[in-house]
């Protein structure tokens, strides 16, 4: 039986100038695997940011199952080449529930996992300013599943990738929605990845939105018709 | 040299110094605050006279003035682009108003002097004693605080992700900050506190990859920088705060040398 970990109800933001998202009505279950589509300028990234709670709606709500926990891979991060830490020290930063300074055995024994899981272990004490981009974005996926989230949120996560790389990414996300249970929102505007991976899709247009299931779409066509 | 009273005291009072400027000077590099962190000791100078001119210790008016600024500070939350303006602005301010202080409560030179650069050989129990508590006080907040802090300082879109409140620590950092600042101005003066502050913690930058390994070097340095110093200082008659300078810019110039290729 389905379990609905999100559930948006009504929402609506007002902008000067702009409203966007004409009563934004939608449910993430456990296990999906969202995309959210849709052009520039249409509100993706301020619909993360609500869910994030970092901006209040003007109306409508959106509610979370109790206890869920969130992990989020940003689609910008300020991380320049003389940054001092490791790879292993940066995913390590979301070990938060301690409170020494020092991390407890079973803080160490998630922290391993979790680079062996994203195949990190052999370059996790490279500093992550020198670290490539597909290796920097691998080490904010592991940042943030540390913690072991029940939702993931990507913004644009691949933004910077090349196709490869995008796979790789993407192949790690799927392994963790299908063998741990994660529940996935991935924000994108690339069909071919959110054909590939998601299982449904949520299109954002200027005045209103189509919700629907990812096998129903066979071209990038039929998404613009919806 | 161990035999005098005030060799023991600046040893003593330069150590807790330089633990805990190692410290605090890895979160001001990570936050990127090294500016901020010579405006505040710009404040400390004026507060420093401000307590002489009111016939306080000059420690008092120090902490005042810069706990009262950092709670400012921490409150205005200024443009990245204008910041840097703002702080110049802010801190020739006080640096005249410390000028200020002194030329009315016509006290001589020598305080301006001891104020500035430091006096550490001068420094009695009373004081001493004051570092500890001023240090203890500061370690406290530090062990308190030490995750989020260290989140917030090296990622902070992900800590503020994370529900940790960044305001919140970003504004009780300043008033640790402040405290510190306050604390090394006793022993390499409010012009140097650059020194003990962000040159340990800019090589450690360079050098470590862990947080802890960053503090770990920021100390070491520090201290060597202090204990080495003040034993210079004591042999050849010359200033303290000299010798402390010299060595952290070896330290820092030296690890850049080092890691060059890197």
């Amino acid at each position: 039986m389905t379990e609905t970990l999100v559930q948006v109800q009504k929402l609506a933001m007002d902008f000067p100038g702009q409203k966007l998202f004409n009563n934004l009505s939608f449910d993430v279950d456990r296990r999906d695997f969202l995309s959210i589509i849709g052009e520039n300028g249409v509100g993706k990234t301020t619909l993360i940011r609500a869910l994030l709670n970092q901006v209040k709606p003007t109306s409508g709500s959106i509610k979370f199952r109790k206890g869920t926990k969130v992990g989020y891979v940003p689609q910008f991060r300020n991380i320049e080449r003389d940054y001092p830490l490791s790879i292993r020290d940066f995913v390590a930063l979301n070990l938060q529930n301690g409170k020494m300074p020092w991390l407890s055995k079973m803080e160490r024994t998630q922290l391993d996992e979790i680079l062996e899981e994203t195949d990190l272990v052999d370059i996790q004490n490279t500093r992550i300013g020198r670290a490539s981009g597909g290796q920097k974005q691998k080490a904010y996926l592991a940042q943030a599943l540390v913690d072991n989230p029940d939702l993931l949120i990507l913004d644009e996560s691949t933004a910077s990738l090349d196709t490869v790389r995008k796979y790789e990414l993407f192949n790690l996300v799927q392994h963790f929605n299908q063998q741990h249970d994660l529940t996935v929102i991935s924000v994108t505007h690339d069909f071919d990845l959110m054909q590939r991976y998601s299982n449904r899709y949520l299109m954002l247009k200027e005045d209103h939105y189509a919700l629907g299931e990812v096998a129903d779409i066979k071209n990038e066509e039929d998404l613009l018709d919806v | 040299m161990f035999s005098f009273e005030f060799m023991q005291n600046a040893y003593i009072a330069g150590t807790f110094i330089a633990i805990i400027c190692g410290i605090m000077g890895v979160y001001v590099v990570g936050r990127n605050m090294s500016f901020l962190s010579h405006m505040l000791s710009e404040i400390g100078f004026s507060g420093a006279a401000f307590g002489i001119f009111m016939g306080w210790q000059a420690l008092s008016g120090m902490l005042l003035f810069t706990i009262v600024s950092s709670i400012l500070i921490g409150k205005m939350s200024v443009q990245a682009s204008k910041r840097e303006s703002a702080i110049s602005a802010v801190s020739s301010l006080f640096l005249g108003l410390g000028i200020l202080f002194l030329s009315i409560s016509n006290k001589n030179v020598s305080y301006a002097t001891n104020i500035l650069f430091g006096s550490v050989i001068g420094i009695g129990r009373d004081e001493v004693n004051q570092v500890l508590l001023l240090t203890i006080i500061s370690l406290v907040f530090i062990l308190f605080l030490y995750r989020p802090l260290k989140y917030d300082s090296f990622d902070h879109i992900g800590a503020s992700v994370k529900g940790i409140h960044t305001n919140f620590v970003s504004i009780l950092f300043l008033v640790v900050l402040a405290l510190s600042v306050s604390t090394a101005a006793q022993i390499v003066g409010s012009l140097l506190i650059f020194v003990l502050l962000t040159l340990p913690a800019a090589a450690a930058k360079i050098v470590a990859k862990t947080v802890s390994g960053m503090m770990l070097f920021a100390i070491s340095a520090a201290l060597i920088g202090v204990w080495l110093g003040l034993y210079l200082g004591y042999v050849t008659n010359w200033p303290v705060s000299f010798f402390i300078a010299l060595i952290e810019c070896v330290i820092y110039f030296g690890s850049m040398i080092i890691k060059k290729d890197n």
